[in-house]
């Protein structure tokens, strides 16, 4: 910070003193470094109640012995969790730009390539909005109809001021803070998240996303979402935003829990795309996630499908524990990783009950001097009757610098399990490329449109508008990396 | 002068390929060159478009008033040249209509007209399928996926009735296909053939000339035009083939 800047803030400090926020603002300060008192000031500032403190500090005597995992096929410096900052107030008032010619250009640019309306550009970009906007009365309008059909949807931090009941059954009982240290750490510091649960027969009537939460503007840094759908209830959830969201915390460590009961279906979306760094490999976020769900009841289905084309850094692997009888878990997934970006993506499929059935389609293209690593597990227990995988893992490599790697991994205790495994590795095929520039497009919109057929399989699988975001975001992540 | 061929020379892996080879094309003629198997036939279609694996050793080509060389493969395409491939390659789950649509509307930009819009391109594409006795279900399908070689050739002579290009190159679009797929693309041929638009038409029979009347006959052998003339030469080869003339 300059010191004009300081010198703004402190007397914008002063005059809000003349009323009365003193200690609003001094609550506000951050503390750097992971500590009990980190973990205390961030309870207190959510105003939580003692049992969610004492979890919270549980977990953080599990990380304390804890060492990251290691396995991950990344290789990046070691983070100092003393040097980071826990708590970030929603995004404060000081550093907000006025409007948007006070963002980056370049920003602005992305977001007229994705087609995205100048009111919402503006929320994207952290631009101070004093009229209402209008999605905050569509939220409104939405909460109400949900409401009428009991369905809960909020913060994570109010469900756990207003439906302790739930969050004391199931926080933590999908990914137990003790499972890696990445989830400790998640279950210490977590600030804040969604919260869904559709009570039973229900079938949700829209997509739920992030963006029609009232208080979304902030999804915060260590994000902890926590779905369950009751029995046969039905539920499609869309997380953030595929607009290219300007932050600049370091380190990302979300945990995801989904829950569906008896002939319930979770479908979960994302489309990930968190700064990647710049073309030297400089900056960009570590993202580390665990998301997991789990097929408790019989018949009961959840399906991931996830479109990774930022972070420096992308470790994630949404799994399914498919314990209910005729259960279905599914993972789509797209990983762009261009320039000196990292992926180590992928999923675990367990098999517990009888008739299980997983899906994983995965596509993997690598460009740049970046590299993709596609891991997967697929698990049939011992009870596992007549339980069948299908997995399909197709990599593209456009140009001689960048990495495609597959792992696999098949662990089977039951010999009536059926698993049937597909994997391929190409490079973008030149007579295609000339196929389309003969036909008159450019080098970049004929790679463009050669990666998403590529992806078709994955994208498909997301909701429509979603869709449509997702094929622009594919093409704008491949910029730059031909001619 | 339409397209001038000098005194090309061309290579490729340290092989000489075309050696000295002179053509003109003027508007509004169709021209066809015949020759044996590795006379060089498909590189010349292949240097016209524009494809990066040729050296060129010798020679200029002026197409519409530019130098050739100084194009690229799309510049040369929205300048209106196309080339029907002889194996048109498959791409897996691209959509022919956005496809032909970005193909398109690259092609007006470069010549400063406006943009074709969804649903008139739509119609447009429909309306041209149909003059061909192109099947609409074909057109919801991925860029020549699983197409048969005559659904290629076919999707093909659509695109060229899209793009409505000022010189086309068929090259060797006979090849693969029966009588009756033949039919259907000499006939799209013939109907898209204007007194302002050019074509060149590669082929090893003389089969396909009985369907398609050129202006002009060339014998192609070992990397030169060695005999030029109008459409008895083509009755010629099929009576003695190449032979005499290698």
């Amino acid at each position: 910070m300059n010191s004009e800047t300081l010198n703004t803030l402190n007397s914008y400090s002063k005059n809000k003193y003349k009323y009365g926020f003193v200690t609003e603002i001094d609550n506000e300060k951050p503390k750097k470094g992971l500590n009990e008192e980190t973990i205390k000031f961030i309870s207190l500032k959510k105003n939580e109640p003692d049992w969610m403190l004492d979890w919270r500090l549980k977990a953080y005597s599990k990380w304390k012995k804890m060492k990251e995992p290691k396995w991950a096929n990344l290789s990046f410096p070691e983070i100092d969790y003393q040097d980071i900052y826990y708590y970030s107030a929603p995004k404060g008032f000081e550093k907000k730009p006025k409007d948007l010619s006070e963002v980056d250009p370049k920003l602005i640019e992305t977001y007229n390539k994705l087609g995205i309306p100048l009111e919402e550009q503006k929320v994207l970009a952290g631009v101070a909005v004093d009229v209402v906007f209008d999605s905050v009365s569509v939220a409104t309008t939405y909460k109400g109809e949900l409401e009428k059909l009991g369905i809960i949807f909020c913060s994570i931090g109010e469900a756990i001021q207003k439906h302790p009941d739930l969050i004391k059954k199931y926080l933590g009982s999908i990914i137990p803070p003790g499972d890696h240290s990445f989830s400790a750490l998640n279950s210490a510091v977590f600030t804040d998240g969604s919260f869904v649960y559709i009570p039973e027969g229900v079938k949700c009537p829209m997509e739920l996303s992030t963006y029609f939460r009232i208080n979304a503007e902030n999804t915060g840094q260590f994000e902890r979402t926590l779905i369950i759908a009751d029995k046969g209830s039905y539920v499609s959830y869309l997380e953030g935003c595929t607009a290219p969201k300007r932050d600049d915390n370091q380190l990302h460590a979300a945990n995801v829990e989904l829950i569906a009961l008896e002939d319930a279906e979770i479908k979960y979306s994302t489309v990930q795309n968190w700064y990647p760094g710049d073309e030297d490999g400089k900056g960009g976020i570590y993202n580390f996630v665990t998301k997991r769900g789990l097929c408790a009841g019989r018949n009961s289905k959840i399906s991931w499908t996830q479109v990774e084309t930022g972070s420096a850094i992308t470790w994630k692997y949404p799994s399914c524990i498919l314990k209910g009888d005729n259960s279905i878990g599914e993972f789509y997934s797209v990983a762009i990783t261009n320039n000196f970006q990292q992926a180590d993506t992928g999923t675990k499929m367990t098999h517990i009950g009888k008739n299980t059935k997983s899906k994983i389609i995965s596509k993997g293209i690598s460009l740049g001097k970046s590299q993709n690593t596609y891991r997967g597990e697929v698990s049939f227990l011992r009870k596992a009757h007549k339980a069948r995988n299908y997995t399909q893992c197709d990599s593209l490599l456009v140009g001689n610098q960048c990495g495609a790697h597959t792992v696999p991994y098949i662990d089977s205790k039951n010999n009536t399990a059926v698993i049937e495994h597909e994997a391929s590795t190409s490079k973008i095929n030149e007579d295609q490329l000339y196929y389309c520039r003969q036909r008159g497009l450019s080098h970049e919109e004929a790679v463009s449109l050669i990666v998403n057929g590529f992806c078709k399989q994955v994208l498909q699988e997301l909701p429509m508008e979603f869709a449509v975001e997702a094929q622009k975001l594919v093409s704008i992540s491949l910029e730059g990396s031909v001619g | 002068m339409f397209l001038e061929i000098n005194d090309l020379s061309v290579k490729i892996e340290n092989k000489n390929i075309l050696k000295g080879l002179n053509l003109n094309i003027n508007k509004g003629e169709v021209h066809a060159i015949m020759g044996p198997n590795g006379c060089g036939k498909s590189t010349l279609a292949n240097v016209l478009a524009g494809k990066e694996d040729y050296e060129i050793l010798n020679g200029r080509i002026n197409f519409k008033g530019n130098n050739l060389f100084d194009l690229n493969i799309e510049e040369r395409a929205q300048e209106g040249m196309f080339l029907a491939f002889q194996y048109p390659v498959e791409i897996p789950g691209v959509n022919i209509t956005p496809f032909l649509h970005s193909a398109i509307n690259s092609k007006r930009k470069r010549m400063n007209e406006e943009e074709i819009d969804n649903l008139s391109f739509a119609k447009l594409l429909k309306s041209k399928a149909s003059d061909l006795g192109i099947n609409i279900d074909m057109l919801k399908r991925s860029v020549n996926t699983g197409f048969s070689g005559g659904e290629k050739k076919r999707y093909e002579i659509l695109q060229m009735s899209i793009l409505n290009p000022d010189l086309a190159i068929l090259d060797e679009t006979d090849s693969g296909l029966d009588i009756d797929a033949l039919k259907i693309v000499t006939d799209g041929v013939n109907k898209l053939k204007t007194k302002d638009n050019s074509y060149l038409i590669i082929t090893h029979y003389q089969k396909l000339l009985d369907y398609i009347k050129p202006d002009y006959v060339h014998i192609m052998v070992n990397g030169s035009i060695v005999k030029s003339g109008g459409s008895e030469i083509a009755a010629e080869i099929e009576k003695d083939g190449f032979q005499k003339f290698q």
